[in-house]
């Protein structure tokens, strides 16, 4: 009965880090953008390339935020909540 | 003679978290992917008091810096003619020129402040590169330099007096305010999990290639006779490669932004308008901002 507890429970957290890094596409789509965006302005005037870059580094960094969040939820939900969620099990399950 | 005890003082520190981290990692095979290792653990009331790798290693990076900062400014003259001094005065003087594009010059005297979170912050992260555990990596960390930087914008946005800054909390209309109070508490809270986030991220993903790595060599070069088999041979080169991004680009870059938005977030913070209709009322001068 815990083995096939502890299984599924495993095997869900696993889907759920999966899930999380769904967040991912965000982030991905509007640096693109960002990007794309930021080549256009320096073909159209060259010389302020250092600025455009140097604030294209800084929004797309700030971007990544909500792809962070959704990593941290995935490494939380591999590397912490099994050792949490076992002996929440082995006390319910006796 | 005080130059080599400076040196000393830059080098030593972390010699010492090299020596204690190998004398504290406990016996085991391969790439792990753990969290701080935990030095002391000290009996309190409410909740074991931990000192962990995080906060022995950021130690000894501020006193490391702190070295390296008593060494560049050692035996200045007034007219430059050591290299270092020139270094010193360049570092001074990109800061203030950064505090002052970014914050104007009512924050003028920030500099210092703004170029020790951001050397705190490079360095912490650049610790990686000789094998220790990146204090960057430990959200309580981060997350202190954040709550930090959260008091300084709640100072100045009470600057404005306590009652305009509830009023704003009900602004446009009163079904905001939930959402208000929760953009303000999201500052800090994203500031530390972005800094936080993609230090840890870039040593998982390291960890996670070296030992893909390893099982890769073992499988394919196992065969070779001797001590070759045992070296993970196919681990050489490509990891350095990767951690120039992950951990040199990434932790300078993160360190920038933070300070960055440090400043961004706290210069705007200033409620000036009410600031000043406050000190009109005492009779104090009025207070300008100098074009940002």
């Amino acid at each position: 009965m815990l083995e096939l507890a502890m299984g599924i429970m495993l095997g869900l957290l696993g889907l759920g880090a999966g899930c999380a890094m769904i967040a991912g596409i965000g982030p991905g789509i509007g640096e693109g953008n960002a990007v794309a965006k930021a080549c256009e302005a320096i073909g159209r005037q060259p010389e302020c390339k250092s600025d455009v870059t140097s604030t294209m580094i800084m929004g797309c960094a700030i971007a990544e935020t909500t792809g962070l969040y959704g990593l941290i939820v995935a490494i939380l939900l591999i590397f912490v909540a099994p050792g949490t969620f076992t002996g929440i099990l082995k006390d319910a399950i006796k | 003679m005080v130059d080599y005890g400076l040196i000393a003082m830059m080098i030593l520190p972390i010699l010492a978290c090299i020596v204690l981290k190998v004398l504290f990692t406990p016996a085991g095979e391969g790439v792990q992917i753990a969290g701080a290792l935990v030095y002391v653990e000290i009996p309190a009331p409410v909740m074991n008091l931990y000192i962990s790798e995080s906060q022995v290693n950021s130690w000894a990076v501020m006193i490391s810096i702190l070295g390296l900062c008593l060494y560049l400014t050692h035996g200045l003259t007034a007219k430059a003619v050591t290299r270092r001094q020139l270094i010193a005065e360049w570092l001074v003087e990109k800061s203030e020129k950064l505090v002052k594009d970014n914050m104007g010059g009512f924050f003028a005297e920030w500099g210092p402040f703004i170029a020790a979170i951001m050397g705190l912050s490079a360095f912490s992260s650049l610790i990686c590169l000789v094998g220790l555990f990146s204090p960057t990596g430990d959200v309580n960390v981060t997350f202190g330099w954040a709550i930090l930087v959260f008091f300084l914008i709640m100072f100045y946005k009470f600057r404005g007096g306590f009652w305009n800054y509830f009023k704003g909390l009900f602004k446009p209309i009163p079904v905001f305010a939930p959402m208000n109070l929760i953009g303000e508490i999201a500052t800090p809270v994203s500031m530390a999990f972005r800094h936080y986030g993609n230090i840890l991220s870039g040593a998982v993903i390291s960890a996670l290639i070296g030992s893909a790595l390893t099982g890769l060599s073992k499988s394919l070069l196992g065969a070779l006779p001797g001590i070759l088999g045992d070296i993970p041979l196919l681990r050489v080169g490509l990891p350095a490669v990767l951690s120039i991004y992950f951990d040199v680009f990434s932790g300078v870059m993160q360190a920038f932004i933070f300070a960055m938005l440090t400043m961004l977030n706290v210069a705007g913070a200033v409620p000036w308008d009410a600031w000043n209709a406050r000190r009109k009322k005492r009779n104090k001068p009025e207070i300008q901002n100098t074009a940002a």
